[in-house]
């Protein structure tokens, strides 16, 4: 079967691949663009560890076809520090010891990253709601939970 | 597996009538891509009608709203005008998945999927939508009752794609709702769900109404005589009583890891007085 020629953006770089039809998005940044810091977790859309961005809407990659990344932005957790200096989140996550075995950071990272983004003051209700979909089985949330309010209101400048 | 991306309805139907294989339509892909990677389905043939503009829109027409199939749950939930109008059919949407899955899930593809305890669908009965059928013999509207048959099993021929849902004009004092009982918060799938809608005339009596019950029987059910049950009263504890009593009868749930049979009955009755109490209290508003 004919492979197909995908250009996209990615972290604002822009990128080509090739790949199978079957292919999800998932498969297509890890394996034909090495970019591993999205995590395989159930590969059923259940655990949010693959969470990237498409023109800036938070989706599952696991549920998305490669091809289907034509022509699109992707944001994937390589692109959330601007270099060597860590986003907000990323610090808060540290200071607040937010994560354990790491797996599902990144897709916890990306998904906060969007609902900042989105609704910067957001109450701590509205950020459990949106990270109901981002699976973490070491932490408990709670340090998640305090990590994001706590880098929101570093973003507000407050 | 073949992917097509097609941008008009025509090639979209060609593609599907001509191929003898299993061919699948995508839209949100977020029930296809799970059952193609657990292998439950295996086409040869996947139809992605994204690139199709209807299938991506929300336009007003007659007075009600054209809702492309492709829409996502999270495009339906920025859409104020279309959430103020009909709020239900928007938070039963909603209520399907993670905010990731909200990114992609279309109400087109909740009901093409063939599930009973699809979300959107109770309460696209309850609004009276219709589906939009682009097919080899052209376009058709249905009501979405008629859609779903069975479990996995839909009224569509070979080569029909759903297009669009038509929420009709809404008059007057009329609002709908929508509720689902779960055992968690969030992210499960209903072990019973209530679509109402009803019209308020000026005195408060309720001229009109719409019931629909999901994961209660085979398919999402329209419950006539639980409409009429609150028809003609103020929706007074008489009403509601005969309404959970109608509900209740319309049942023909299985046992299941969500519940047994007793136990969604039951909650049937109390779930589609709670939704009718939120549609009222919405109608009297309106």
């Amino acid at each position: 079967m004919a492979k197909h020629h995908v250009t996209a953006t990615v972290n604002g770089d822009a990128v080509e691949f090739l790949c199978e039809p079957q292919e999800t998005l998932l498969d297509c940044l890890r394996d034909q663009l090495g970019l591993t810091g999205t995590k395989e977790g159930c590969s059923t859309g259940d655990c949010g560890a693959c969470s990237v961005t498409v023109n800036g809407r938070l989706v599952c990659s696991c549920l998305m076809l490669g091809v289907e990344a034509n022509g699109k932005s992707i944001g994937t957790i390589e692109g959330v520090a601007k270099g060597e200096e860590l986003h907000p989140l990323q610090r808060k996550f540290l200071e607040h010891a937010a994560l354990q075995c790491g797996i599902c950071t990144p897709g916890f990272l990306v998904a906060a990253k969007a609902l900042l983004e989105k609704h910067p003051d957001p109450s701590e209700t509205e950020v459990r709601y949106w990270l109901a979909g981002n699976l973490c089985r070491c932490t408990g949330y709670d340090k998640i939970i305090r990590a994001v309010m706590d880098a929101a209101t570093e973003m507000r400048g407050a | 597996m073949r992917y097509e991306a097609p941008t008009s309805f025509d090639q979209a139907v060609a593609l599907l009538t001509r191929e003898p294989g299993e061919a699948r339509v995508l839209a949100g892909g977020t029930d296809l891509l799970v059952q193609m990677r657990t292998d439950i389905v295996d086409p040869i043939l996947v139809v992605d009608i994204k690139g199709i503009a209807e299938t991506r829109q929300i336009t007003e027409e007659g007075g009600g709203f054209r809702v492309g199939a492709a829409v996502t749950g999270a495009e339906l939930k920025e859409h104020g005008k279309l959430k103020s109008v009909w709020p239900g059919v928007v938070e039963a949407a909603n209520l399907i998945g993670s905010t990731q899955v909200q990114g992609r899930a279309t109400m087109g593809g909740n009901l093409c999927n063939g599930s009973p305890a699809a979300d959107s669908v109770p309460a696209l009965i309850a609004a009276g939508a219709k589906a939009t059928i682009v097919g080899p013999k052209g376009r058709r509207d249905v009501p979405v009752e008629d859609v779903m048959l069975a479990p996995r099993k839909l009224s569509l021929a070979k080569g029909e794609i759903i297009a669009s849902f038509l929420l009709p004009p809404k008059s007057g004092k009329t609002a709908d709702a929508y509720l689902r009982f779960i055992p968690r918060t969030e992210m499960d799938i209903a072990v019973v769900g209530c679509g109402v809608c009803l019209t308020l005339d000026a005195k408060g009596v309720c001229t009109a109404a719409r019931v629909s019950l999901g994961a209660v029987a085979p398919r999402p059910l329209l419950v006539a005589p639980a409409a009429a049950a609150i028809i003609g009263t103020t929706l007074d504890d008489a009403a509601m009583k005969k309404l959970d009593a109608a509900a209740q009868a319309a049942c023909q749930p299985i046992d299941d890891k969500r519940g047994t049979k007793e136990y969604r009955i039951k909650v049937a009755g109390v779930l589609a007085r709670r939704t009718a109490q939120i549609a009222l209290e919405r109608a009297r508003k309106n």
